[in-house]
């Protein structure tokens, strides 16, 4: 199967990448390419002009400062996996998407760009209130995780517009972060996926962040659960009772197809959620 | 309008480009068509048939080789972005007539039915055993988990790797 024929660029620097997104209309950035080339081949995607990202070396790479972590939009999926400077919870959802061979091309930028609502890495990185980073040709401009997915495979990513980085808080001591997820037998996408970030003081949950995906259109937090964690000891009841709670947060727009049906999602999601609340709960002694 | 008849509309013809690539240690340089898969550039161009296409969608891991060491589909890759790369194919893994651990593992513990799934059983598994020399059952099978085998002969692929892994240890 081949892509249909389109013009290929390549950018040198992001800078080089903007110039040509904005000399050709309709262009589409090709990063790791294990979405859009699968896309492509079986003619979903057709884009006339391809501008290829993934020789430009600044947009690669994870560094960590002031508790804060960084990751490239070209970082691979198998180095976030094996990142020990990125949240549990990341390094945990990275290392679930697809198998080894997509993860060591596929990139944390093209992942989340792509939204898909089956992808692991948007409710892990609503969860854990990532900053997205974005440059384009009227300049920077940087959104929460949580205003970034906008719908099935829709994001605030404007036309000409790439994302170049992820900013993340380095997980302190006291939290802890977990991703937990049904996956679909044959093809490893997430039809339920709970990510979840808890701190304790002294035994108390002071903060929670629990997001959704998976089951729903684009990834999104799960305010009941989170509610229900406030002030609470972590444990089988306290984790069970906040878990049961994200029927609340779950709408008429759980998705339903020949893989699960929505209420089977819908059962799953209370389930899964309860798994990454105590495997949360676990990291963050 | 279907894709085709637009597509026929459109006629843009990617327009050439020039890449140089260092398969199996030599390099190579070539004038492609955007389009071009890297799959199709190793098997049709330089003629290296080892590397196999099985699914064509990014799922049996037939056609997996290695870029600088990791493991990748050679389908789901377009030639331009191997650009400046340094590939191996199964064709590159013997050394001076002597077979890779890994193949000599292959052949005498019998990892193979047809032998179509192993070339990229192979690749995959190097790019496994160089992050993890002393792996688990466990962690083989779920190390393999893009590689499809549809003789179903899974048990002895994981004895293969095993002994091939005792053998790159010592």
């Amino acid at each position: 199967m081949y892509p249909l024929d389109f013009e290929y660029h390549r950018a040198r620097s992001v800078d080089d990448a903007i110039s040509l997104l904005s000399q050709h209309s309709g262009a589409k950035v090709l990063a790791g390419g294990q979405s859009l080339i699968p896309a492509m081949k079986l003619h979903l995607a057709d884009p006339g002009v391809l501008v290829d990202i993934g020789q430009v070396d600044e947009l690669k790479g994870i560094s960590a400062a002031n508790s804060t972590v960084r990751i490239g939009g070209l970082a691979t999926l198998s180095t976030v996996a094996a990142s020990k400077a990125v949240p549990a919870v990341l390094a945990e959802g990275a290392g679930m998407v697809a198998d080894i061979q997509v993860r060591n091309r596929g990139t944390i930028g093209g992942n989340i760009v792509h939204a898909d609502p089956a992808s692991d890495l948007p409710p892990v990185l609503t969860a854990l209130g990532a900053a997205i980073h974005i440059s384009g040709s009227n300049g920077d401009r940087v959104m929460a995780a949580a205003d970034f997915f906008t719908g099935m495979f829709e994001t605030a990513l404007e036309e000409g517009e790439i994302l170049t980085a992820v900013e993340v808080a380095a997980e302190q001591s006291g939290t802890g972060s977990a991703y937990a997820k049904l996956s679909n037998p044959a093809s490893g996408y997430a039809m339920v996926g709970v990510a979840a970030v808890v701190t304790l003081d002294r035994g108390k949950c002071t903060a929670a962040s629990v997001a959704l995906g998976g089951m729903i259109p684009s990834a999104s937090k799960a305010p009941s659960v989170e509610a229900a964690l406030a002030g609470k000891a972590l444990n089988t009841s306290t984790i069970a009772t906040a878990s049961a709670a994200v029927q609340d947060d779950l709408d008429d727009t759980v998705m339903s197809d020949i893989h699960a049906s929505s209420n089977y999602r819908r059962a799953m999601t209370t389930v899964f959620a309860q798994l990454a609340l105590q495997k949360a709960a676990e990291r963050s002694e | 309008m279907s894709l085709a008849s637009k597509s026929k509309k459109r006629r843009r013809k990617g327009i050439k480009h020039t890449i140089t690539v260092t398969v199996n240690q030599s390099e190579f340089t070539h004038e492609a068509e955007p389009r071009l898969l890297l799959v199709h550039l190793l098997r049709e161009e330089l003629g290296l048939t080892g590397t196999k296409i099985g699914c064509d969608t990014s799922q049996c891991g037939a056609c997996t080789i290695l870029i600088d060491g990791e493991a990748v589909k050679s389908c789901t890759m377009l030639a331009m972005q191997a650009d400046g790369a340094n590939i191996t194919t199964i064709e590159g893994l013997a050394k001076n007539g002597e077979l890779h651990p890994l193949q000599e593992a292959f052949w005498e513990k019998h990892g193979l039915q047809c032998g179509f799934c192993t070339p990229g059983m192979i690749m995959t598994s190097h790019d496994l055993l160089s992050r993890n020399p002393d792996p688990t059952e466990a962690e083989i099978r779920h190390g393999l988990e893009g590689n499809l085998c549809r003789c179903t002969g899974y048990q002895n692929i994981v004895v293969a790797i095993k002994t091939a892994a005792e053998v790159l240890r010592s």
